[in-house]
């Protein structure tokens, strides 16, 4: 519909003012609330529809394996201590559930911090890899290097720097966490379009305000892919930090729940863990929903008027 | 019909908008060296509206970006409002063939960007907004975003952004070049209408000799490497120009013939 509305407005020449108007009353609305109107989604209803055309695969896939779980353990097939029942699970998530909530929120505090921190140090790396040519040069063999490091290879040598505290749980999950906020952040920022940067030369606008208002929005879909991925990271570099001379954190119970061959333990362990992981991922990917509305990779609206 | 904003370019100069002398541009790679603009010589008059057309690949956009201050000049020298060009120049707006709009931004606030980036009067700039996107026809577009909007609508955006600060010279190049025919007349006839009423001076690259001969009040024609001027040739039509007017009139006929000419033998060197 509205693409003959526009059609007429090519055609019209002169009049071309009033066929735009009659393009948008085409388009379904009264001037200015359009845009908000369009951008601000479906209706509960479908948006629950949706929703439930997006899970059931995964879900009836999980519960496949669950069952699997179920028969093989509750049936011995192979032995309690190795693979605990799902109801054994249930029942040390519950009874031991003030040991694992206190252990829990140790491993997401280092996480979460670790997590910002890796941004914050992420963000400002690439913007200065970006811009200079000579931090570019010797700040990028570093990240480099420190990416191909085994973590877990350097977290005894953490503790042995740092002591048993928060502190090396923290750096290692920064230092797995950085690189791909670093890698995608110089990316974001070195796609803006030429152009852009003309057009902002000629604007007579100094490189502050350029980066303010055209390079980091421009590089922000790429940053929170890799933002996205780092928050994952994160988790494991926690955790990792927690196997070596940690006396709480989810990855202490881990080590504590496999010396003692307590498998229904070390099974809530994990759950817990993977608990963590999809929670901050799905905060982050709220908050890519709020701060690139725009993108494409988020788009759901019909183009107003047709080419 | 909005009343004709006031005209800058008329106050402020006595001497030519935009002038440009012995220009020469070599590229310069590993290997080869390019010849991309060689003796560039050009007066554009407060007013004028200047069409530069050529083949592709013959350096008009670089003429362009030379007088904007985006790209230097091996030798010679271009200025702008009577001052020579050293940097980016911000006493005017530049189209390009893309619309180049940021996507996250709605029309009105791409359009005032432009006010963001000088630090202008933002009510001021927000009426002026207003004013540019009746004039286009994007009222009832404020809030889309770009993505939304056909490639017409999306250039008529770049084009009241490039007129927010009412520009002395208005630089455009190929600005409706990957629009369809149908759009094109029509975004023709707009510009036509904006360049008499702001008074703005225009510099417009073109392909096309239809677009060249129907907007300019002066054709000057480009050969294609090494891109130099060839001809210039004064359009001899009225100032007001209506698209089933001038495509009867046999001036234009005339004239389009000798450029479609010329071309030909330009491409030939």
């Amino acid at each position: 519909m509205s693409e003959q509305t526009v059609e007429r407005g090519i055609t019209s020449g002169a009049a071309d003012a009033g066929a735009a108007s009659a393009a948008r009353a085409g388009a379904g609305g009264p001037t200015a609330s359009t845009g908000a109107a369009r951008r601000s989604g479906p209706t509960p209803g479908a948006r629950l529809g949706r929703l439930a055309d997006a899970a059931w695969r995964p879900t009836l896939v999980l519960l496949v394996i669950f069952a699997v779980w179920w028969f093989v353990a509750d049936r011995e097939y192979i032995a309690n201590y190795l693979i605990p029942t799902p109801a054994q699970v249930w029942e040390k998530l519950t009874s031991e559930w003030d040991f694992l909530l206190e252990n829990s929120l140790i491993t997401l505090y280092e996480t979460v911090l670790g997590f910002a921190l890796a941004g914050a140090i992420g963000i400002a790396s690439a913007v200065l890899i970006t811009y200079s040519p000579t931090m570019e040069r010797s700040i990028y063999p570093i990240v480099l290097f420190a990416q191909v490091i085994p973590k877990i290879a350097i977290a005894p040598l953490l503790a042995v720097l740092l002591g048993t505290g928060l502190a090396p749980k923290v750096v290692l999950a920064v230092l797995i966490a950085f690189f791909p906020v670093v890698v995608s952040g110089v990316t974001g920022l070195r796609s803006t379009d030429p152009e852009l940067l003309d057009l902002s030369a000629t604007m007579g606008a100094g490189p502050w305000k350029t980066f303010r208002k055209i390079r980091f929005p421009n590089a922000l879909p790429h940053l929170m892919s890799g933002l996205k991925v780092a928050v994952t990271l994160a988790v494991t570099g926690a955790v990792v930090g927690e196997f070596v001379g940690a006396s709480e954190g989810l990855g202490y119970v881990l080590l504590l729940a496999s010396g003692n061959l307590d498998s229904a333990l070390l099974f809530a362990d994990l759950i817990l863990m993977s608990i963590i992981g999809i929670v901050l991922f799905v905060l982050v990917e709220i908050a890519e929903a709020l701060l690139i509305p725009w993108h494409a990779s988020r788009r759901s609206g019909i183009p107003l008027t047709t080419s | 019909m909005t009343t004709a904003p006031s005209t800058v370019a008329a106050t402020r100069t006595t001497g030519p908008a935009v002038e440009m002398t012995d220009l020469s541009v070599q590229f310069r790679s590993k290997r080869s060296r390019t010849v991309a603009l060689t003796d560039i010589t050009m007066r554009v008059e407060p007013g004028e509206f200047v069409s530069i057309l050529g083949p592709s690949g013959c350096g008009k956009s670089t003429l362009l970006k030379i007088v904007a201050g985006l790209v230097r000049p091996t030798t010679g020298s271009a200025s702008l409002m009577g001052q020579q060009v050293t940097r980016p120049q911000d006493k005017i707006g530049f189209i390009f063939q893309r619309a180049a709009l940021l996507e996250w931004r709605g029309v009105r606030k791409n359009i005032l960007l432009q006010a963001e980036m000088r630090g202008l009067d933002r009510k001021e700039a927000g009426r002026r907004a207003d004013q540019l996107m009746e004039m286009t026809g994007l009222t009832g577009f404020e809030n889309a975003l770009p993505h939304e909007l056909s490639g017409g609508m999306q250039q008529r955006v770049s084009l009241c952004r490039a007129l927010l600060h009412q520009p002395p010279v208005l630089l455009m190049d190929e600005p409706f070049g990957a629009l369809d025919a149908l759009t094109r007349e029509t975004l023709n006839t707009e510009l036509n209408r904006i360049w008499r009423e702001t008074g703005t001076t225009i510099l417009l690259v073109t392909h096309s000799i239809a677009e060249a001969v129907f907007l300019g009040t002066r054709v000057e024609v480009m050969s294609a490497r090494p891109g130099r001027i060839v001809r210039s040739l004064p359009v001899d039509l009225p100032a007001e120009r209506v698209y089933a007017d001038v495509m009867a009139d046999e001036r234009f006929d005339r004239l389009a013939a000798e450029l479609r000419g010329m071309l030909g033998s330009g491409a030939n060197h």
